[in-house]
Order: structure tokens, then C-alpha cells, then sequence
């Protein structure tokens, strides 16, 4: 039964009933693979064989493939793992921020954006792998594992370190929380099926009864893992910004860092999820579960924080110009004037001014601006780390190591290979699990009812 | 299980009605085996009275368990068993090693948390749950009365209990 409040919008359009809610999206699960996703999944798997052979090409001849210079020493490679880092941060936020701050808007998002998340940080992982070079011995410079290779132990005193403990907590972490959420939906497809895919999705439900007591506990520890990923989904870009902030380099040597990184990683995070959410409720009809209202919400979240990563940018010039430290004012000047303009000026325009068009109700509430926003957005943000990353070192202490960065074939396979492998998971992930928590969207069904009708 | 366990079950359309059937079945001194739906029902605890999960204090101890561990690793790693100087900073240095303890804690408190919610709920792949009624992870609630714990009371008369309390169906469940 639907329920409608004469004081507050609907949270789910269309008069659902509870059954409703399954029905819309189990079926998904239960119908048989359509044409329309095996084009879509094989074009992501073969864009996924095609990059693996940069990735092969990579690890065979090592990462002389790339197009890294004594001088640029990281540039897409890095680029592009704080850029996929970055996506990843909207699913923890939508599940566990907005949870505490008891959004209830966040119920029909909540799992694609956490899967979004797990892809994501799936793909960011892969390049600080691959820039080990020989990542068959990575578990000895990564992990506190003796070894006599350099010093007996890791340095806990690297910020590159502490990043490998950030990703891993916050991958697992959020593995988990997503697993747990996925428990109860998992149930009611079992209750649904017969024959194999009732024994398939009996064992991923891990036997969940449904029971009060066990309700109970399950919200005790959404709640707890919710209080637990906020400061860890903080934590985690801060920790990022930190390989860059805690060095020396000019344009790297700054304490906005860590809030710059965290509101761009939101920033990013949220459109990604937009653009995938767009395609999503669309081709699977969820137009009354992922409403206009939450498209709306979204992009508010994407004006906020452009505004901030906005702020940030025009701070970080004005203290470099303050600061009186020549090498940090030509850092600045150089970025947005010298041979990489492009790039910084692609930056601003992608996150700094087209953002702000979301201030217009209008804007806001096209869903073909929005998508288009969304992905401009991303462009922006990949910019972003690009002008920091590469700007800040092609130009050394020494006029004579002066370089630009050209990408090789090898660059541009391994980021096509992530790309890949993002869709190919998030393909799957929507084919056979399902993608809105049919659970809490029966819990906000009604919870903000003054009237009832059936 | 050994013997034949039999209940007694009343289905609910609506959480609400569901709630007051809880006080109304449990005033009239029939004690409830468990209740079962398809979603967190709000406040729902109270009415069981059940306690509150205790869940929160496992998290803490897991948490400090990691803060210990961090901690303790670092301290012995790079002061005691291999101290080199870094940046030129103590061997022991205290503020470097905060990011470490703290995804440590955060990754012990969630997956002991987590691992003892798995063992308390009895979830395991493996795991062949009671289930009373199909609907429930769907959109009905089921309150199930295990008719050995009520013998003082008639069949009919806990039938009657839950018709009049609001079920839109009574129905009988045995399990093996």
C-alpha cells in the first residue's frame, strides 16, 4: 500500500504496494538476459580483452611501456587511480552518511551506488599494482612482511603506505556493508525461485529468516558499520591527498589538500552514479523509485560541493601568490598559462562553471542536462588530477630536465582496460543482483504516513 | 530437528495493525515464538520486548583490539626491531603511525562486528532457515506461536486471539 502525506512529497511515485516493490525489481533478476544487455556486456567484456593487453604489454615489459620520463614520474597512471578513488566515494556516502543523517531518499540509490563504489575502487587499485612494476613481489612493499629486499620492515611513516591500509579498509569495509545489505533482498528472491536458482540464491542469502530479532541486529549494524565508514570514506581521499600534501613538490605542498580532495571525490563520485543511474532507471523502468526528487537531491550535493572544490582551486592560488615562495607562484602561474593551459582551463570550465548551471530549477530537473553534467563533470574532475599530478611535476628544480608528458598506446589500454572492467562488474551487478534494496524501500514506503490508503 | 515442532501462524497486511496484534496477543498471555517481515518494522523491539542488541559492544572491543594491535606493530617495527631514521624523526613516531590505527580499528571493529552478527543470526551459506510463510520476504507479516510453549491455552482459542487481533489469515506450519 502506498501512502501519501499531505506535508511531504512521496519518496516512491506511482502507488507502490510492497509487492509492487519486489515484483519491479526481482523480475529484473528473474527474466532471462535480454539482447539489448548482451550487446552492452559484451562491448564492456571486449573493451575488457582489448586494454588486457596494455595490462600484459605492462607487466611483461614493465612500466617503461608508459610514457613516464625521469621528469613526470607519475601522470595518467596516478591520474587516473585518484580519479577511479574518487568515484568510489559516493556509495559509502549515500549508504553511510546519509543513513546517519537519517535521509531516507538514499533507500533507492543506496546498492547501485555501493557496488558503483566497490567497481570503482576495484579499478583505482589496479594502478598503484601495475606501477610496482613487479607486482608479483608488491605483498613485500606493500604489507608489513619481512623481507630483505631494502629495509626489514614497511615505512609507517610513508603516506604511500598508509594509502595501502585506506584502500583496503575502505574496499573491504564497504564489500561488506554492501553484502549485508544485499542479505534480505537476496532472501526474497529465493522465496521467489524454484530449482537451481533457488539453491543459488538460498546460499547468497545465508539463510536469512526475516525474523524480528534478527531485523534487530541487522539494523544495529548498518547503524554501527554507517558510524564506522563516515570517517573512514573522510578518511580515505584525505589519506590520497596526503601522498601528494606531505612531499615538497610546488603545487603539491599544501594543508587544503585533504577537504580540496574529499569534496572532488564526492563531487565526482555523485555524478558517476547519476550517469549510471539515468541509464539504469530508464532501461528498467524505475522511474518511480529513482524519482526527479532524488536526480534533484543529487544534483544539489553536485553544486555544493563543486562550489567547494571551486573555492578551493581560487584558494590555492591566492595562497601560492601569498605565500611569497617563488617556485609555488610559478607552480600556479605555470599551470594556467603554461603548455598544459589546456588542461587546467578544461578543469575549471568542466567543474568550476558548469556546475553552477544546476542552479537553475530547470537544469536541475532535465534528465538529459543532468546526464550530460554528469559526465562533463567526470572529464573535470580526471582534468583535475592530471593538472595537479602532471603540471606540478613537468617542470623540475633544474631548467634542464624540463619535459611534457606524451601517453603511449600502453597509458591510454590500461585506462580503457578499467573502463572495461567497471562496466563489464557493474553489468553484471544489474543483471543478477538486485539493484534497488527492495528491503528499505518497504520501510519508507509508509514511514512518513499520515493516511493510508490501499 | 528430532521431534515435530507445530505452530500456529497469523498473517498481517499491515505493520501498524501488526503492532497492536503484538500487544493485544501477547496481553492475553500467549507468548510469541517471533515475528517475521519483510523489512525493519520501526520500534518493533519494544513491543517483543526484546533487549537491545548488544552488538554495539562487540564493535568497541573489536575496534580496541585494532588500536592495540596497530599500535603495538608499528611500535615494534620501526623503534624496536628495525629503528632507522626517517625525515629525521623519532623512531617512534607517534603521529605517523595515527592513519594506520585508525583504518585498523575501523577494519577490526566492522568485521568482528559483523562475524559475531553472523554467528548470533545463524547466517552461513549453508543454512536452511525456518521459513513460515513465503510472503514474508515479500510484503506479509507473519507472527508465528509455538503450540508446545502454550499449552495452557486451546488451539482455537490462540486462533481466535489472532483472527480477532487483525490477521487476514490463520494458518498452521510443522517443521521436522
Amino acid at each position: 500500500m502506498q501512502v501519501t502525506s499531505s506535508v511531504r512529497e512521496p519518496l516512491v511515485t506511482g502507488g507502490k504496494t510492497y509487492h509492487d516493490v519486489t515484483h519491479d525489481v526481482s523480475r529484473h533478476v528473474e527474466a532471462k538476459p535480454n539482447i539489448r544487455w548482451f550487446l552492452a556486456f559484451l562491448t564492456s567484456a571486449g573493451v575488457l580483452a582489448l586494454g588486457s593487453i596494455a595490462v600484459i604489454a605492462t607487466v611483461w615489459e614493465g612500466i617503461g611501456m608508459w610514457g613516464l620520463n625521469k621528469t613526470v614520474g607519475w601522470a595518467w597512471d596516478i591520474t587516473n587511480f585518484v580519479w577511479w578513488v574518487g568515484i568510489g566515494h559516493a556509495g559509502t556516502l549515500i549508504s553511510a552518511v546519509l543513513l546517519l543523517f537519517r535521509q531516507k531518499w538514499r533507500t533507492s540509490i543506496n546498492r547501485a551506488a555501493e557496488a558503483m563504489t566497490i567497481f570503482a575502487v576495484i579499478c583505482a587499485a589496479m594502478f598503484p599494482v601495475l606501477h610496482m612494476g613487479r607486482p608479483w613481489l608488491g605483498a613485500y612493499w606493500a604489507l608489513p612482511l619481512p623481507n630483505v629486499f631494502g629495509s626489514l620492515w614497511v615505512n609507517f611513516n610513508s603516506p604511500l603506505l598508509w594509502d595501502v591500509f585506506a584502500i583496503s579498509t575502505y574496499f573491504s569495509v564497504s564489500l561488506v556493508f554492501w553484502y549485508i545489505g544485499l542479505i534480505p533482498d537476496f532472501a526474497t528472491i529465493r522465496d521467489r525461485a524454484t530449482g537451481l536458482r533457488k539453491i543459488i540464491y538460498g546460499a547468497l542469502s545465508f539463510g536469512w529468516d526475516g525474523a524480528a530479532k534478527s531485523w534487530s541486529r541487522y539494523e544495529s549494524v548498518s547503524l554501527i558499520l554507517a558510524g564506522l565508514a563516515t570517517p573512514l570514506v573522510l578518511s580515505v581521499h584525505t589519506i590520497v591527498s596526503f601522498d601528494f600534501a606531505t612531499s615538497v613538490i610546488p603545487g603539491w605542498h599544501t594543508t587544503i589538500f585533504p577537504p580540496y580532495f574529499v569534496a572532488g571525490a564526492i563531487f565526482s563520485g555523485f555524478a558517476m552514479v547519476l550517469t549510471l543511474m539515468i541509464v539504469t532507471r530508464k532501461v528498467y523502468k524505475l522511474e518511480d523509485y529513482i524519482t526527479m526528487g532524488h536526480i534533484e537531491l543529487m544534483n544539489i550535493v553536485i553544486i555544493i560541493t563543486g562550489s567547494i572544490v571551486g573555492i578551493a582551486y581560487i584558494t590555492e592560488f591566492f595562497i601560492a601568490w601569498y605565500s611569497g615562495v617563488e617556485a609555488e607562484q610559478y607552480a600556479f602561474i605555470n599551470r594556467a598559462t603554461g603548455p598544459y593551459w589546456w588542461a587546467y582551463w578544461s578543469m575549471m570550465t568542466c567543474n568550476v562553471i558548469s556546475p553552477q548551471l544546476f542552479w537553475f530549477k530547470k537544469i536541475r530537473t532535465s534528465i538529459v542536462a543532468t546526464f550530460a553534467l554528469s559526465i562533463v563533470v567526470n572529464i573535470g574532475m580526471w582534468f583535475e588530477r592530471f593538472v595537479i599530478i602532471v603540471t606540478s611535476l613537468h617542470r623540475d628544480y633544474l631548467p634542464s630536465s624540463w619535459a611534457m608528458f606524451y601517453p603511449t598506446w600502453a597509458d591510454v589500454g590500461v585506462y580503457l582496460f578499467t573502463f572495461g572492467l567497471f562496466f563489464t562488474l557493474f553489468f553484471l551487478f544489474a543483471k543478477f543482483f538486485p539493484v534497488i534494496n527492495m528491503a528499505e524501500v518497504k520501510s519508507v514506503l509508509k514511514s512518513s504516513s499520515d493516511k493510508v490508503h490501499k | 530437528m528430532e521431534r515435530d515442532t507445530h505452530f500456529v501462524t497469523g498473517v498481517y497486511e499491515d505493520e501498524d495493525v501488526l503492532l497492536q496484534a503484538i500487544t493485544q496477543v501477547r496481553s492475553s498471555g500467549i507468548k510469541i515464538h517471533e515475528v517475521y517481515s519483510p523489512y525493519p518494522v520501526h520500534g518493533i523491539d519494544d513491543y517483543l520486548g526484546y533487549k537491545r542488541s548488544k552488538l554495539p559492544i562487540a564493535a568497541f572491543l573489536f575496534g580496541l583490539l585494532g588500536t592495540t594491535l596497530a599500535l603495538t606493530m608499528q611500535f615494534y617495527m620501526m623503534k624496536f626491531d628495525w629503528p632507522m631514521i626517517i625525515g629525521g624523526k623519532d623512531y617512534g613516531a607517534f603521529p605517523d603511525f595515527i592513519p594506520v590505527t585508525f583504518e585498523l580499528t575501523v577494519l577490526l571493529a566492522s568485521f568482528g562486528m559483523v562475524g559475531v552478527f553472523m554467528v548470533s543470526t545463524n547466517l552461513k551459506p549453508w543454512a536452511q532457515p525456518r521459513i513460515f510463510d513465503l510472503r514474508i520476504t515479500d510484503d506479509k507479516h507473519v507472527m508465528a506461536i509455538d503450540i508446545a510453549n502454550n499449552s495452557a491455552m486451546e488451539l482455537a482459542k490462540i486462533e481466535e486471539i489472532l483472527k480477532s487481533s487483525g490477521a487476514s489469515e490463520v494458518n498452521k506450519k510443522s517443521f521436522e
